[in-house]
């Protein structure tokens, strides 16, 4: 196996491209409790529109997150259950384009790796069990639209994007999901869940190469044919809506900001980008900026307010909110601040320490196994190794942060997602 | 391997230090305890936040900001907990373990100076807190009393264990009431803050890298400010053994478009401190605190009532919390499915899978928590709270030892307090 060492940040990743084409990387913890194994495909909920073998198909929004349900069914029973019973916490998780199933356990790690590895390899649904599933996601949609955190940030989403998938609900609703049946999830699990777009990440008292051994031995031996995905046209850099407002049952007004920025292609400038993007809003409207201290004196943002760079395919974005009793004020004080900022610069002094504290918090964060496993995948996804940010982080310029405010936080680019309380009180 | 060492600092002070080097970063807490009632509630809670605002020396969150950055990206968080009936407020600090800074500087001594100018050595203004910081906080809690609604999950077991224990101290909400908030002054809120320095009980709590010794100096020094008081005395929890002779029922109305169902039972008395804790938390293990449990089984996955149907212990009051999220229609039918369940557990229908599978399950939780400092700090202050030593590793053992005639026991004490369902206005 390949051996990987990243002494700045105390890691250490083997990794391993097996015959069937799936990468495999382990970090060894021989000082831990627990083992964490992630088992991930390139296919998320904005994966609608995709070709396998020659054919396009369109599938209803909500079915990269059914199919993660119905994955779980086996030929025995629920391999839920089935790790549950060997002591493991397992889950799994839809997102916009990754679907990830995971386990945590103390005991039979080996054991429950195979589980793993099985019931996501192997599709197992029929037309009767995929409609009882409809009772479960429907309350599960349900649970969402009654979650205003929820609700703000899809609705910044849908104010974002005119056209690009990402807009969508990745549960979807309940009208889309009645369209889904046994069918198109074996097909969506042909196209997407071949070894060879998928990734295993592994973290905690194991052997490296007795996780290639154990994937070897449960996977199909030899790579099949990829889908090709279609999010449509490229989206241009304005706004689809500068404002979108919902009233729901909450106490105070909930926000999200966003900031519509320019995708970059896969690699290491994308996740370059995103460290410029996480370091803009620290100078922009962090915890330790000038602007934050200010919002918060004057009681415009409390301690719910937060903030981060995302990026999947073919779009990036900035996103800033919490509860506020005037969201429009925060986005024209924001607007002022990246005026001032490019009038007068970030101070000298401010950047030095908002990067001593970024970088801080990002080798804090390594202690999750999660951050670890679940960060490596996107980060090989997006053609990268995830540990590589301690080395790009130092190279970073106060300039090129700078210059991602003035092209981002602009007027044509923000979008701004509001709930309000029910007829102005609860 | 971690060692475990737990040492008075001062007398009521204690602290409890984890030495490890698997982890990054270096974990801190001081906590205060105080019982928890109506009156004080709101202004415990307060003290916190505005402490968090100021101190003598670095006056404002500019520049608390500033020097967390220092100390490379550190993070200091005012937390407000709820053990028993016990209010615990302090600060939880993370930093990055001093064996990852890029000039090899040591952060413990100087964390530990941040923390305890935080709690001991505050902005004031005239010899109280400052107004503005007073005010923008209290502005602050009102919003997260009232913001309590805004997650419908959340809000159904809260409105059912404060309707429950309406006349316990345990119905008391951390946070305390908006009445009691409202009328808080700097004046009064300083001398609250006098009374909490003198009379509650300190717990401290490191995990990391330095030695015991070295984070008792550091400690030592960074708490030295805290008054020499011989009246620190751990907060006591009252018991209610038995429920109500017939279940209240109680349904709210909101708009909202998934109802929620809170059912509360009382243990019979069984709590942290009884020898039958172990099959009480088995049972509910069994019952509904795992995704092999009854309720996840058969209440959402064969009978598709709803996403989530989960129970809960509070183990120092002695109560059981049911809490689901389902269709407005199907409350009654969720309702008598969650109760039949019990009634089987009560009567020992557990089968080996169910048993083994929950007990594997929560040892596998318990032994996961010394892999997560935030977790491991939860537990010491849980325990610390129930004045209890019993380590995690001793707690396994315990459940390793459970029978299933012990958790039908442990069931058949459990008895229906309260029934809440939250529903749609329209409904």
């Amino acid at each position: 196996m390949e051996k990987l060492e990243f002494p700045r940040v105390g890691e250490r990743m083997y990794h391993q491209k097996l015959e069937n084409g799936l990468n495999v990387f382990v970090f060894p913890k021989p000082e831990y409790q627990k083992g964490y194994a992630f088992f991930a495909t390139n296919y998320g909920g904005m994966d609608m529109r995709f070709c396998l073998d020659g054919q396009w198909h369109d599938t209803p929004a909500g079915v990269a997150h059914y199919l993660e349900h119905k994955m779980f069914d086996t030929k025995d029973g629920n391999a839920l259950q089935q790790l549950a019973a060997n002591g493991a916490s397992p889950n799994a998780f839809t997102g916009n384009a990754i679907t990830g199933y995971y386990f945590e356990s103390t005991e039979k790690f080996e054991e429950n790796l195979k589980i793993l590895l099985s019931f996501v390899s192997t599709p197992y649904f029929t037309q009767e069990s995929v409609d009882k599933e409809q009772g479960i996601i429907g309350q599960e949609i349900r649970m969402y639209e009654d979650d205003p955190d929820w609700e703000v940030y899809i609705n910044l989403m849908a104010a974002l994007y005119k056209t690009h998938p990402v807009r969508e609900n990745v549960a979807g609703s309940v009208e889309s999901i009645s369209h889904i049946t046994a069918d198109t999830l074996y097909a969506c699990h042909k196209a997407f869940y071949d070894p060879a777009n998928m990734v295993l990440c592994v973290a905690g008292r194991v052997e490296p190469e007795q996780v290639c051994a154990l994937a070897r031995e449960i996977l199909p031996k030899t790579p099949g044919p990829i889908a090709q995905k279609d999010y449509g046209q490229r989206e241009q850099p304005r706004v689809f809506r500068e404002l979108t407002e919902k009233e729901m049952a909450v106490s105070t007004p909930m926000f999200q900001l966003g900031y519509k920025g320019d995708p970059v292609q896969g690699g290491e400038e994308r996740m370059r980008q995103e460290l410029v993007g996480e370091l803009a809003l620290e100078a922009l409207l962090g915890n330790s900026s000038p602007l934050y201290a200010k919002l918060y004196r004057q009681g415009l943002i409390n301690q719910s307010f937060s903030y981060g760079y995302e990026s999947f395919p073919g779009c990036a974005f900035l996103c800033a909110g919490g509860e506020s009793k005037d969201p429009e004020a925060v986005r024209l004080a924001v607007a002022e601040e990246a005026a001032r900022i490019g009038r007068e610069g970030i101070d000298g002094k401010l950047w030095q320490r908002l990067k001593k504290g970024l970088y801080g918090n990002k080798v804090r964060a390594l202690n999750s196994f999660e951050t670890l496993c679940v960060g490596q995948a996107q980060a090989f996804f997006a053609g990268t190794d995830y540990l590589r940010f301690a080395d790009l982080f130092t190279a970073i310029t106060k300039e090129e942060a700078e210059a991602l405010i003035a092209d981002w936080i602009v007027r044509e680019r923000t979008a701004l997602s509001i709930v309000r309380p029910m007829g102005g009180v609860v | 391997m971690s060692q475990i060492t737990r040492r008075e600092l001062f007398p009521g002070v204690w602290l409890r230090a984890v030495h490890t080097e698997k982890f990054k970063s270096a974990y801190l807490s001081v906590t205060l305890l105080t019982p928890l009632a109506e009156e004080t509630a709101g202004q415990n809670a307060l003290i916190p936040w505005v402490l968090r605002r100021g101190t003598a020396v670095h006056p404002d969150m500019e520049s608390l900001s500033a020097a967390l950055d220092e100390l490379y990206g550190g993070a200091i968080e005012p937390v407000v907990r709820k053990k028993g009936e016990t209010q615990c407020l302090g600060f939880i600090a993370s930093f990055l373990d001093d064996a990852y800074t890029l000039g090899g500087e040591p952060i413990l001594e100087s964390a530990a100076a941040l923390l305890g100018e935080l709690l001991l050595n505050p902005y004031t203004q005239d010899g109280a807190f400052c107004p503005d910081y007073t005010q923008g906080e209290k502005d602050n809690l009102l919003d997260r009393i009232r913001g309590q609604v805004n997650d419908k999950r959340v809000y159904a077991v809260h409105r059912l264990t404060s309707l429950m224990c309406g006349e316990e101290a345990f119905g008391v909400d951390k946070l305390g009431d908006e009445d009691h908030v409202r009328v808080v002054t700097p004046v009064s809120l300083w001398a609250r803050y006098q009374q909490l320095l003198h009379t509650a009980a300190v717990e401290v709590y490191y995990c990391g890298s330095a030695s015991p010794e070295r984070v008792e100096a550091a400690l030592r020094a960074a708490l030295e400010r805290l008054p020499v008081s011989g009246e620190r005395e751990m907060p006591e929890c009252q018991v209610r053994l038995h429920a109500e002779t017939e279940p209240r029922v109680i349904e709210e109305a909101m708009d909202v478009t998934q109802g929620k169902l809170a059912i509360g039972l009382r243990t019979g008395g069984v709590t942290c401190w009884e020898e039958e804790y172990p099959a009480l938390v088995m049972c509910n293990a069994v019952f509904g605190g795992t995704t092999l449990s009854k309720l996840f089984l058969n209440v959402r996955e064969k009978l598709s009532l709803c996403y989530y149907a989960s129970s809960m212990l509070e183990k120092m009051k002695g109560l059981m919390l049911v809490s689901s999220g389902v269709e407005f229609e199907k409350y009654k039918t969720a309702r008598d499915e969650i109760l039949a369940q019990l009634q089987a557990v009560r009567r020992g229908e557990i089968a080996d899978w169910e048993l083994e599978g929950a007990r594997r399950t929560l040892i596998g939780g318990h032994l996961a928590t010394l892999d997560d400092q935030g977790r491991q700090e939860e537990f010491w202050l849980g325990q610390a709270a129930a004045g209890l030593d019993t380590t995690v590793e001793e707690l396994c053992a315990q459940f390793e030892a459970v029978t299933r005639e012990q958790v039908a026991q442990a069931a058949r004490k459990l008895e229906v307090d309260t029934i809440y369902f939250l529903k749609g206005k329209e409904a």
